[in-house]
């Protein structure tokens, strides 16, 4: 038996109408842990080689780890995964909420779903009863709406996630979207839902996990929570959540403003987490288990219309208020919403309409492009071209490809200004003054995001100081001077990159320790306790380790030419220096970009091009790996 | 002694129906909870905590008299209840509830591990006797 997991996959053929379970197997939980870890697995395994991501091969994977669903701080985790519509390559995603405890609770660890469904359908799983119904009343209709629907029809014990009308018109960045607020917004993951015509997926489990000491961890669950109380920033932190780093992050210089063209919002104070408090706020909104919710759920009243919103998050916040420059929490709370209910990422929208409008600025989109004026500032640019997006209509079917494809089609070097890495938006963190985080959003498996590393800390403040003690400092919002580049910033992310994504394979959420610096011992004895496997801190690690040589590998399988090239941040980060605010003037130039990867590979294993060596792989235990991507070093070898 | 619920404290997070599963049946398993949490979304936007208050609705229905009160606490005498689940239909709050994998209902035993777990306060234990003599 296999203690703290439920023990089962759950394998769907669309195509076929197979379903059936089997057993986890005890090898993948071992080496692999769960969440990301069978994700990164089960894709490199299970998808043949050159698999078109809109195509009815392509798996979508969702995947709980060993620790969802137990009592312990913030265990609600899902990890979702598949071959990325965004990039071509490795793409997961994960969310909060309360799917994945009650997909284990149905007796299942993961998902795994393929082919293409004849209609429009939705999944319905009801512990060891699994069925595909038709979902042809839900289809087209908003993710929020049709989850309401679906709770209506079903009940409200049933667990949902739904995809909206972007999901089902093949925008790129479409995303999931579960308990009225919160999502699986990157890499697209939800355009591959509406690819096999999945609407929605719900569960309702009654059944009970195994745990190897039950009284043991009951204890330690407990005096988890204790401690996470006790930690100073627990006040502090809760009642902004995410969205108490809009001042630091403007007071150093990082807010993505104006498409990235400056690191700095003149209005901050406007659209900042004491906003969020005072004019939208109805309700903390907690995932399963958590004592420290970071969601805000409230009200927003614009001249465009009100709604019931959850957030805005941080990363909403950046990408609307900064970079799209709206100007009140009201409008960006509105902008959140509208991509919410069409299952829009408010980070690449947010990308994608700045990107736009200054490519109008620029007189290289027209009026006769658009069939209106579209400007920075403004909530009617941003919801008329969400919708335009969300059903590829107009202007819409260009946007709808995102930054990188977009303006490979537009060209008139619109390339330069369109902030992303390997095809998937940046997320909000400016970097030209803060050499580590560039480094860790230049090599992030999944493309420019910011929750595999987040060394912006060690950047600003030259210590890996919790993120509530950083805004607790605030910053001085005075000029910093050039940061200098070293090559230790490699060592910072390769420490976050796997600290990081470790918890999303054990299957929580990993802000207590980030945030509140709860301490990450604690996890290493909750895992003892609830499956009985003895890895202490440090061989979780190195399991963190192998999952993110193995998504590398993926991509470097999956993408022809994969290498180098694609590990760089567009021009604009290494020739335009920040136009205003304290990082104003610095830039990092591609020497200076060449002396961190050059130390970042050294430091992984990797070779000059970026590829895993055969040493590597045999050391990190992917010596089964090595066969196929040595094959494919000599094909990527790059021109010279 | 009974439970009472804050609702505008509570952030949906289920911590009190795992704690309930796990204190009463040693379970890692929610659906067996004597405790709701109903979120009331998109709006309002906000939670309602149903929970037992020992009002004893299910005593007064139970056709078994399976149901007796022990200063103050209802509790289901298994060996006289008849699985019949009357008690479940008639609870005023919903929180009796009928779960496949248990041969009679369940039912708030007042162990108030839920108060305990709450990281906001939002469930609570009042004692009336106190409160008419404050």
């Amino acid at each position: 038996m296999l203690h703290g997991y439920a023990g089962k996959i759950l394998r769907i053929n669309l195509s076929s109408g197979e379903i059936k379970s089997e057993l986890l197997p005890e090898a993948l939980a071992d080496s692999y842990l769960g969440g990301r870890g069978f994700v990164a697995r089960l894709l490199f395994d299970e998808i043949l080689p050159d698999t078109d991501p809109f195509g009815e091969d392509n798996l979508f994977i969702a995947a709980t780890g060993p620790l969802t669903g137990h009592f312990l701080p913030a265990s609600g985790k899902t990890h979702f995964g598949t071959k990325s519509p965004a990039t071509g390559g490795y793409a997961d995603s994960n969310m909060g909420g309360h799917f994945g405890p009650s997909l284990k609770y149905a007796g299942y660890d993961a998902l795994i779903i393929g082919g293409k469904a004849k209609q429009p359908s939705y999944l319905c799983i009801e512990d060891e009863t699994v069925e595909t119904r038709p979902a042809n009343k839900y289809w087209g209709k908003g993710a929020i709406a049709s989850e309401q629907m679906l709770k209506e029809d079903l009940g409200d014990d049933f667990q949902i996630i739904t995809i909206g009308p972007a999901g089902e018109n093949m925008v790129r960045f479409a995303c999931i979207s579960h308990d009225f607020g919160r999502q699986a917004g990157r890499t697209g993951i939800g355009v591959v839902l509406g690819t096999k015509k999945i609407k929605a997926i719900a569960v309702k489990g009654t059944g009970g996990l195994s745990v190897f000491d039950i009284e043991g961890a009951y204890a330690k669950g407990k005096d988890a929570y204790q401690k996470v109380f006790a930690k100073p920033g627990f006040k502090g932190w809760t009642p902004e959540g995410t969205a108490g780093l809009t001042n630091w992050a403007n007071e150093v210089g990082a807010f993505p403003t104006r498409n990235f063209q400056t690191s700095w919002a003149e209005h901050y104070r406007q659209i900042n987490g004491k906003a969020v408090l005072e004019r939208l706020k109805r309700t903390d909104k907690g995932c399963f288990c958590c004592p420290t919710p970071c969601g805000k759920y409230g009200h927003t009243k614009t001249t465009l219309g009100s709604a019931y919103v959850e957030g805005p998050e941080y990363e909403t916040i950046a990408l609307f208020g900064g970079n799209c420059e709206l100007q009140s929490i009201e409008d960006v709370a509105y902008a959140n919403y509208i991509c919410d209910q069409l299952g829009i990422d408010t980070i690449s929208a947010g990308a994608v309409i700045s990107w736009a409008v200054e490519c109008f600025e620029k007189g290289m989109i027209t009026r006769e492009n658009i069939g209106r004026d579209i400007r920075f500032g403004d909530l009617e640019t941003v919801v008329f071209l969400l919708e335009k997006i969300s059903k590829r209509e107009g202007i819409g079917d260009l946007l709808a490809e995102g930054v990188k494809l977009a303006s490979r089609k537009l060209g008139q070097g619109s390339d330069k200004f369109a902030i992303h890495v390997k095809g998937l938006e940046w997320s909000g963190y400016e970097c030209r003054n803060a050499p580590s985080m560039m480094l860790a959003y230049m090599t992030a498996d999944v493309g420019a995001h910011h929750n595999r590393a987040w060394v912006l800390g060690q950047d600003m403040a030259g210590s890996g100081a919790s993120v509530h003690d950083l805004i607790a400092a605030g910053g001085s919002g005075e000029r910093r001077p050039k940061a200098r580049v070293s090559a230790k910033s490699a060592g910072y992310v390769i420490q976050s990159q796997h600290t990081r994504p470790l918890f999303d394979a054990l299957g929580v959420c990993r802000l207590q320790l980030m945030e509140l610096g709860f301490e990450a011992e604690n996890y290493a004895e909750l895992y003892y306790l609830i499956t009985g496997r003895k890895k202490n801190w440090d061989e979780l690690l190195r399991i963190s380790e192998r999952i993110w040589h193995l998504t590398r590998a993926f991509s470097v399988r999956e993408i022809e030419g994969f290498g180098r090239q694609l590990d760089y941040p567009p021009p604009r980060f290494y020739e335009e220096p920040v136009s205003s605010g304290p990082n104003e003037g610095h830039f990092l130039s591609r020497k200076e970009l060449d002396m961190l990867l050059d130390a970042y590979y050294a430091a992984r294993g990797w070779d000059h091009n970026g590829i895993p060596s055969r040493e590597t792989l045999e050391r990190v235990g992917l010596a089964d790996l090595a066969d196929v991507i040595e094959a494919r070093r000599n094909q990527n070898r790059p021109i010279q | 002694m009974r439970l009472e619920a804050i609702h505008e404290n509570c952030s949906g997070c289920g911590a009190c129906r795992l704690v309930c599963a796990i204190e009463n049946f040693r379970e890692v398993n929610p659906s067996k909870a004597a405790l709701r949490i109903e979120g009331r979304f998109p709006a309002p936007g906000d939670y309602r905590i149903h929970l037992c208050d020992q009002c004893g609705a299910c005593a007064e229905v139970c056709p078994a008299d399976a149901i007796h009160s022990r200063r103050g606490i209802f509790i289901v005498d298994a060996d006289e209840c008849t699985g019949c689940m009357v008690c479940v239909e008639e609870c005023p709050y919903g929180v009796l509830i009928e779960h496949k994998h248990s041969e009679i209902p369940i039912k708030c035993v007042l162990c108030a591990e839920c108060v305990r777990a709450c990281p906001r306060e939002a469930i609570i234990l009042v004692d009336d006797k106190k409160k008419k003599a404050g």
